[in-house]
């Protein structure tokens, strides 16, 4: 498979301020390929790293060591970086704090106007996406008169009316309460399966990347785990040690082998655990 | 302390045309020291009701008894109440401002006009129950904290009042697993410690069901359902049509009944959902 | 509480005022200022009033919604008010109450005063509540293009008024979640002298400062990867189209200063 984001051996550091002059190395030697068309979720504790490692896949942070590509184009390059950025869109943590206009349409406008997209075509991409994430009613609204979760379908439109290849989602559901965290996962889900989007998904909750092509591990700057989900999931003791959680599905398998009972090591969905135990009572 | 809410009514932007009924008769009683978790979805009130226990809303209709002083009355001095009765919002890292967090913790005792011995006593004891260090933290910057260590200082500014009830707004939402984990374990032993009533506001069903006395569903600005843990989640089919969230294991426990298994009614907990089904399947076998 | 200013909100509609171009909006609005100050007798606020009243009444914004905006300065209109009816003085003695008196002069001056104000702060909201913040920007922006060879940043002054506007209601609402919880704290806005009041308002501000530094760098990241670089090669999804309804507006808004123009001159 071709690789739409190459990441070779990155590191970074932040410098700090004040009174101690010693750097932070936030990343420590990343590499990482990030495959067209796949669904991978990084996932970390607070302090892993895995928020600025989804700031150096579009130029926002460049590495201090290493490079990134991102369809072959090095990230560092200036003259390619709005290339990066239309081919690699981002959504972010807090929706209050990514939407620049008093009105939604306006908002979704935000990014193809930017692009120089002619006011016709931008004005059925602003539709297009507006549909996309279930929100065309709501195109006149004020975003502050949304919910959490219909903030964040909004910042997601925003990124898919510039028609990228690839979204990262840094943590896009950390603010959200369990309905506006669906809502927002299921379209993650739909713009990988229907559209076809490359989708990067940054988060520390584990039960919402069950349904992941790939799921890297990250802790300390480091990548401590990288494979699909039934390889990670019944790592359960070593995720708990890392401060993570286990679903809930994966655990009582885990908890269910322990004491001798047969589970195959491929079961981590809830739904699968039930089907084999109807099968084995 | 005891709490008494009867018939409490709260409506936003009374008279417009967008004027929402956030509360609407609602009626509770909740017993000196107990542990009461209040869970429902955003919009359902929750938040509403519990900004009228320490007076910052006012009813449009109803009473609120605290051990049978009625703080909806007029006159009533609401600092007292507030004292009494301490409020931790969403998020309340936010309201931090001082330059230490020794200084912004001692802020609420200070407003309270203790003296400056008094206030940096329960600076210390408060740090020490939110599990901050004193001789570690106190001199720090709270804004150069993780965020839950940031958290804490938060709580702590309110613990440090000696409430006699003590109400949580979500104080697990947006922290990673394990500082989620280290909040919940902290709520459970300030509960222990200082036998306050808490009042512990929560999306998350899995937190409340393990550690309070008693819960109470709030839907649409009404009381859905109360009771002990127990009680309520008999009614599970009923709090899943109203979407809201049930603990894992309950959750799991439907799956199989719908796949025509019969299980036990009270499994809420991983272990027990352990037990239930190596039973099942050793049965089986 | 705070949540209740409407002041420069915009209320959402598909009336004829709201869809008339913004840089006519702005114009017009600029001449109906200057026109409330050649105003020089009753007669001529007929024209101003019903020109104010025709606006309201097309553009279907509720009077009471107006009317909340003009809460936050009924006292400084209630005092400018006072100061005139007691202060000027010529004519006849319409009241005496010893030390106090109102004459005719002094009641005409008020009125005047009272009602010019009203009717500035009503154009201006009127502009507020029937244009979207964006096209207002984009109003301002395409008016001051001309004036961007002599070093004015039209297209960045209009975008930090969209921004600021956006933010209004966010921050308004972060002040009152940070005013209830230092509330929760035992803090105390209201009472005590001036020193003491404004030393209780650091616990506001200070976090609110830092919240919207901390928006700030966030919302600029995000614009970046959203391939924001200036104003230049940018396209709108609305471009601003002089029509037939803005010809319709200039002829009245034309007619209107006209008249009080010529009733000035006759005077």
């Amino acid at each position: 498979m071709e690789s739409i984001i190459r990441i070779q051996d990155v590191t970074f550091e932040y410098k700090r301020t004040g009174s101690e002059t010693s750097a932070i190395l936030a990343l420590d030697g990343i590499s990482l390929d990030i495959e067209k068309g796949s669904f991978t979720a990084i996932i970390g504790v607070n302090g892993s790293g895995k928020s600025t490692l989804a700031k150096n896949m579009n130029g926002l942070m460049l590495p201090t060591g290493g490079k990134v590509y991102v369809n072959g184009m090095d990230t560092a390059d200036e003259s390619g970086i709005w290339d990066v950025r239309q081919t690699i869109g981002m959504v972010f943590q807090n929706p209050d704090n990514q939407m620049v206009s008093a009105v939604v349409e306006d908002d979704i406008a935000f990014g193809p106007e930017n692009l120089g997209v002619d006011p016709e075509e931008i004005r059925r991409r602003v539709d297009m996406s507006l549909q996309a994430v279930g929100m065309y009613d709501f195109r006149k609204k004020a975003p502050h008169m949304l919910s959490g979760g219909q903030k964040q379908r909004i910042a997601i439109a925003g990124v898919v009316a510039m028609l990228p290849e690839c979204i990262v989602f840094d943590e896009p559901t950390a603010m959200l309460d369990p309905q506006g965290r669906r809502e927002v996962l299921d379209i993650v889900e739909k713009l990988n399966k229907e559209s076809g989007k490359t989708i990067v998904l940054i988060t520390h909750f584990m039960d919402e990347v069950a349904n992941a092509d790939r799921i890297v591990v990250m802790d300390g700057g480091k990548i401590v785990m990288d494979g699909k989900p039934q390889e990670i999931f019944v790592r359960s003791d070593e995720l708990k040690k890392l401060g993570l959680d286990v679903p809930f599905a994966a655990e009582l398998a885990c908890r269910l082998r322990q004491r001798g009972i047969d589970i195959p090591e491929n079961i981590i969905l809830m739904d699968e655990l039930a089907d084999h135990i109807k099968e084995h009572c | 302390m005891s709490i008494r809410i009867e018939n409490l009514t709260h409506i936003y932007n009374k008279g417009l045309s967008y004027e929402t009924v956030a509360l609407d008769g609602v009626s509770l009683t909740i017993e000196d020291k107990e542990f009461v978790g209040i869970i429902g979805h955003t919009g359902s009130g929750k938040s509403t009701l519990i900004q009228h226990i320490n007076g910052i809303l006012k009813p449009e209709n109803g009473r609120i008894f605290i051990n049978d002083t009625d703080i909806t009355e007029k006159g009533i001095k609401l600092s007292d109440i507030r004292k009494r009765v301490g409020l931790v919002f969403q998020y309340p890292e936010y309201q931090l401002f001082e330059d230490t967090v020794e200084k912004d913790i001692a802020f609420g005792p200070s407003n309270m006009g203790l003296s400056p011995e008094e206030v940096d006593e329960r600076v210390r004891e408060s740090m020490e129950l939110v599990g901050l260090a004193y001789d570690e933290f106190a001199g720090r910057s709270p804004f150069e904290l993780s965020g839950g260590q940031k958290r804490r200082v938060a709580i702590a500014g309110v613990i440090a009042m000696r409430p006699e009830v003590l109400i949580m707004d979500e104080p697990t939402a947006g922290l990673d697993p394990k500082a989620h984990k280290d909040i919940i374990e902290m709520l459970v032993k300030l509960h222990k410690m200082t036998e306050c009533n808490i009042l512990l506001v929560s999306h998350n069903m899995e937190d409340v069901a393990e550690i309070v006395d008693k819960i109470i569903v709030m839907h649409s600005g009404k009381i859905f359902s109360q009771g002990s843990p127990a009680e309520i989640y008999k009614e599970r089919d009923r709090l899943l049509d109203i979407g809201l969230e049930v603990p894992q294991a309950m959750l799991f426990m439907k799956k199989l009944e719908d796949r025509g298994i019969s299980v036990g009614k009270d499994v809420m907990t991983m272990d027990e959902a352990v037990e239930e089904i190596e039973k099942l399947l050793r049965k089986g076998s | 509480m705070i949540r209740d200013i409407t002041l420069g909100q915009y209320y959402p509609g598909d009336s004829f005022i709201h869809r008339l171009d913004p840089r006519f909006k702005i114009i017009a609005t600029l001449v109906y200022i200057v026109a409330l100050f050649i105003m020089v007798d009753f007669t001529s606020y007929i024209f101003t009033i019903s020109y104010m009243a025709a606006v309201i009444i097309i553009s279907k914004v509720p009077l009471s919604f107006i009317m909340r905006g003009m809460k936050p300065i009924l006292l400084i209109l209630a005092c400018t008010f006072l100061i005139n009816l007691f202060m000027i003085k010529g004519g006849d003695v319409l009241l005496d109450m010893g030390f106090l008196t109102v004459t005719e002069k002094g009641l005409r001056t008020a009125v005047f005063l009272a009602t010019r104000l009203i009717m500035l702060l009503m154009v201006s909201s009127m502009l507020t509540f029937t244009t979207k913040p964006i096209m207002l920007t984009d109003g301002i922006e395409s008016l001051l293009k001309p004036f961007k060879k002599i070093g004015v940043p039209a297209h960045e002054l209009a975008m930090m008024m969209s921004i600021a506007l956006r933010f209004i209601p966010t921050l308004l609402e972060e002040t009152d979640k940070i005013m209830k919880a230092q509330l929760a704290r035992g803090a105390d806005f209201e009472n005590g002298n001036i020193i003491k009041r404004a030393k209780g308002l650091i616990p506001i501000l200070i976090p609110l400062f830092i919240s919207a530094f901390r928006r700030a760098d966030e919302l600029a990241m995000a614009m970046e990867a959203r391939c924001y670089k200036g104003g230049d090669n940018r396209t709108r999804l609305h471009s601003l189209k002089f029509t037939y309804r803005d010809l319709i507006a200039t002829i009245v808004t034309v007619l209107m200063v006209a008249a009080l123009v010529i009733q000035r001159i006759l005077m």
